[in-house]
């Protein structure tokens, strides 16, 4: 049920931004950082975990979960440190994202060459 | 006036997109790439005995290896501009958009062209979601939410 609902979710949210990306101006960029900040918005009031606990995986793909996992570990470390704990954990769950995607395309820029 | 007048017939002339047809293959790519990392998600657990949120992590790192790979080997950006937004939205848009403006600067040397330029298109993304996610925790901790 898991995998129908990860198909469903993930799927609604790439047709939903290409919709928008196909009836106006907006480019991918602009469409990318507007999910980021949904997904911060819905998971500062635990929308986001219910949608995850409900899709799994299918919800996690999308850079709207890039959001939440940013405000997440935020709102967790924030429990015990108050509000520079906001600041202390805010990619307590990204980091191993973000560091792969440096470590990755820096090693394979270094072994590739550009095509075109 | 010359601008406005060939706007409008390049405007007649310009092939017409089929944005349902556009908007169905988003769906369906999209789908196709949540399903695939919710199949991987539960492989991890069932073969490997991990937690989930511990596969879950694997999975996007696991993702993120592929879109760096494959659009360093020149064929990400084929299946990009097939696929669109059902390639550019999960978080392989995120590792697709770093790798690609690091292999477009790499003749500018690995100081102003690799490290600089890397995050020319992803930065906004870390950006905009660090700034949005600090004001909505702030918001959530002074209304007294947590705890």
């Amino acid at each position: 049920m898991l995998l129908f609902n990860s198909f469903i979710f993930c799927g609604f949210v790439c047709m939903i931004s290409q919709i928008v990306l196909d009836n106006s101006k907006l480019t991918p960029g602009h469409i990318t950082s507007i999910l980021v900040v949904i997904g911060a918005f819905l998971d500062s009031f635990g929308i986001y975990d219910m949608i995850i606990k409900i899709v799994g995986g299918g919800a996690q793909l999308p850079i709207t979960s890039f959001g939440h996992s940013l405000i997440h570990g935020a709102l967790a470390r924030a429990e015990s440190l108050g509000f520079m704990g906001i600041l202390m954990g805010m990619f307590d769950l990204t980091a191993a994202g973000i560091t792969a995607a440096i470590i990755f395309s820096f090693v394979f820029t270094l072994f590739f060459k550009p095509k075109n | 006036m010359k601008n406005i007048k060939y706007d409008k017939i390049a405007d007649v002339h310009k092939a017409p997109e089929n944005r349902i047809k556009n908007a169905f293959v988003a769906f369906f790519s999209g789908g196709v790439i949540g399903l695939l990392g919710e199949g991987f998600i539960e492989i991890l657990c069932m073969q490997f005995h991990l937690a989930r949120s511990d596969a879950a992590t694997i999975m996007i790192v696991t993702f993120i290896f592929l879109a760096s790979l494959f659009t360093s080997l020149g064929f990400f950006d084929k299946l990009v501009t097939k696929f669109r937004c059902g390639l550019l939205i999960p978080i392989t848009g995120f590792a697709h958009s770093m790798t690609s403006s690091a292999l477009d600067y790499k003749k500018e040397g690995p100081i102003y062209g690799i490290g600089s330029n890397m995050f020319k298109l992803a930065g906004s993304v870390i950006i905009y979601g660090i700034v949005s996610a600090w004001f909505f925790g702030m918001v959530r901790y002074i209304i007294g939410g947590i705890g």
